[in-house]
C-alpha cells in the first residue's frame, strides 16, 4: 500500500499538480510538497507527491551500476 | 515508465547477482520490512537467485495485513448501528477478515462502504452527502499518515462538519524494535521501506545500528533497487560493520520530507497501536491531538469495542513476525486463497501470503 508511482508534474495550479504518469495524466495535491515544478519528477501516493525523484542521483546510481557490475 | 524500467534491466540485475554470490559468504538472516518489498521479491524471483546462505524473511510490512481484526470488527459493528454513515476505505481493505465479516460482506448486506483511491476523495464524498456522516478507516504506515493528515486540514479549512478519519496508522521504527526484543526472531539485518522513510528520513533507524548493532539499507522497489540493497547489506555483514545506509538515494534523504513531517505532526502525536499477530507496541501508532478532537471518529461517535480474535486456523501472525512461511499454515492455498481469504496476509497482493501463492506455489 506504500506503493508510489514517478511522473513528471506538466502543470501546477494552485495546490494540484497534473503530472504525466508514462503518458496518462493524474492530478496530485502538491500539499506536502516544500517545493516543486513544472518539469519536476515526483512519487505520487494515494493522490498526494510524497518527495520529487532526484533525477542526477538516479543517473549516476545506474551509471555505478553499470560501473562496478557490468564488466 | 522513465525511473523504474531503467531498474529492472535484467544485464544489471544478474550483475549484481553474481556478485552477491562472490561476496557472501556468511549465514544471515535479512528481514524486508515492506508490503511492496515483499511483491517485488517474489515477482522478480530474487528469493531464489541468492546463495543457500542468504535467508529473506518478509516482515510486517503490509497496512492492511497488520491491521488488527478488533478494529475490522469495530468498524464493522459501526457500520451495522449507524447506517446513516458513509465509510471510505482503501480498496485493499474491503476483503480483509474480521473475526465474522468483512467491510465487503456488510457492503452486500447494506452498509454504505466506499473505496476510495486517495483520502481526499472522501472529503468530495462528505461534500456531496452533507447530511451523511464520513468515515475514512484509515490505515496505512508513514507514507499514508501525511496524506490523512492533509486531508484533515484540508477538511477543517473547508468547515466541514461530517468528515472524520479512524486513525489506524502505525509506524515502523517501533514495530522494527518490537521484532528485535521480542527475540522470538534472529534478523541481522534490515531493508527499509522506500516510500516510508522519503517521509520520516534514514535517521530514524539510527538506533538499529547503534543500539542493535543491526546493518540497515532503504531500498527502492525495482529489482535492481532491491538486489542492490542486499548487495549493500552483504557488504556490511562481510566487512563487520553496521550501518544505515541508502540506496534508494534517488527519492530518500537522511532528514525525509519535512514538510511532511510536520503535517502529520500538526494533526497526530503517537500513540500505542494494536498489532494483528504482534499485539500492542508502545508509541507504534499515530492518534488525533486535542484540537482535531472534532476530526476524530473515536472522540465524535462511541466506536464500539471490538474483540480481537483472529480466524480459526489463520497463522497470519506467525507470518507477519517472520517465524513461519506461508506454506507451513495449514490453510495456505487449501482453505485459504487470494480470491477466499481466511487471514489478511492473503488479501492484499502486499500480504506475504499472497505473493507466495501468486509467484511462489510449489505443489
Amino acid at each position: 500500500m506504500c506503493l508510489g508511482i514517478p511522473g513528471k508534474i506538466i502543470e501546477i495550479t494552485g495546490d494540484t499538480a497534473t503530472i504525466d504518469v508514462a503518458g496518462t495524466r493524474k492530478d496530485a495535491s502538491l500539499r506536502l510538497m516544500e517545493k516543486a515544478a513544472v518539469g519536476d519528477y515526483v512519487i505520487i501516493h494515494a493522490g498526494f507527491a510524497i518527495e520529487k525523484v532526484d533525477t542526477k542521483r538516479a543517473e549516476e546510481t545506474l551509471r555505478l551500476i553499470a560501473e562496478a557490475f557490468e564488466k | 515508465m522513465k525511473y523504474i524500467d531503467e531498474f529492472r534491466q535484467k544485464d544489471a540485475a544478474q550483475a549484481i547477482i553474481k556478485k552477491i554470490r562472490e561476496v557472501s559468504r556468511k549465514q544471515v538472516s535479512i528481514m524486508e520490512i515492506c508490503g511492496t518489498h515483499t511483491h517485488s521479491i517474489s515477482k522478480y524471483g530474487i528469493r531464489e537467485a541468492l546463495p543457500d546462505n542468504i535467508r529473506l524473511i518478509s516482515g510486517p510490512g503490509c497496512p492492511v495485513c497488520v491491521t488488527s481484526a478488533a478494529d475490522v470488527n469495530r468498524i464493522i459493528a459501526f457500520s451495522r448501528v449507524n447506517r446513516n454513515a458513509i465509510i471510505a476505505t482503501f480498496g485493499d481493505m474491503m476483503k480483509v477478515p474480521g473475526s465474522e465479516s468483512s467491510l465487503q460482506e456488510e457492503k452486500a448486506r447494506g452498509a454504505d462502504i466506499r473505496v476510495v483511491y486517495s483520502p481526499l476523495n472522501s472529503i468530495e464524498i462528505a461534500k456531496n452527502n452533507p447530511d451523511k456522516e464520513v468515515v475514512l478507516f484509515a490505515v496505512g504506515f508513514e507514507t499514508t499518515a501525511p496524506t490523512v493528515a492533509a486531508t484533515v486540514l484540508s477538511a477543517k479549512e473547508a468547515g466541514l462538519k461530517n468528515f472524520s478519519a479512524l486513525s489506524l496508522h502505525k509506524l515502523t521504527p517501533p514495530a522494527m524494535k518490537a521484532l528485535l526484543d521480542g527475540g522470538e526472531i534472529e534478523i541481522d539485518g534490515f531493508i527499509a521501506p522506500g516510500h516510508v522513510t522519503a517521509i520520516i528520513g534514514a535517521k530514524a533507524y539510527g538506533f538499529l545500528a547503534s543500539d542493535y548493532k543491526s546493518p540497515c539499507v532503504v531500498a527502492g522497489f525495482e529489482p535492481i533497487d532491491a538486489l542492490m540493497g542486499i548487495y549493500m547489506l552483504v557488504k556490511q555483514f562481510e566487512e563487520s560493520r553496521c550501518a544505515i545506509e541508502i540506496e534508494y538515494d534517488r527519492v530518500v534523504t537522511w532528514e525525509g520530507n519535512l514538510r511532511a513531517q510536520e503535517v502529520i505532526n500538526e494533526v497526530f502525536e503517537p500513540s500505542d497501536s494494536l498489532w494483528r499477530g504482534i499485539g500492542n507496541i508502545p508509541g507504534s501508532g499515530l492518534a488525533f491531538r486535542e484540537e482535531f478532537a472534532a476530526f476524530d471518529s473515536e472522540k465524535r461517535f462511541s466506536m464500539p469495542k471490538g474483540v480481537d480474535a483472529e480466524p480459526k486456523g489463520c497463522k497470519c501472525g506467525s507470518v507477519l513476525k517472520g517465524l513461519i512461511t506461508p506454506n507451513e499454515c495449514g490453510l495456505f492455498a487449501k482453505a485459504c486463497t487470494p480470491e477466499f481469504p481466511i487471514g489478511p496476509c492473503m488479501v492484499s497482493s502486499e500480504g506475504t501470503c499472497a505473493a507466495w501463492y501468486k509467484y511462489r506455489r510449489v505443489a
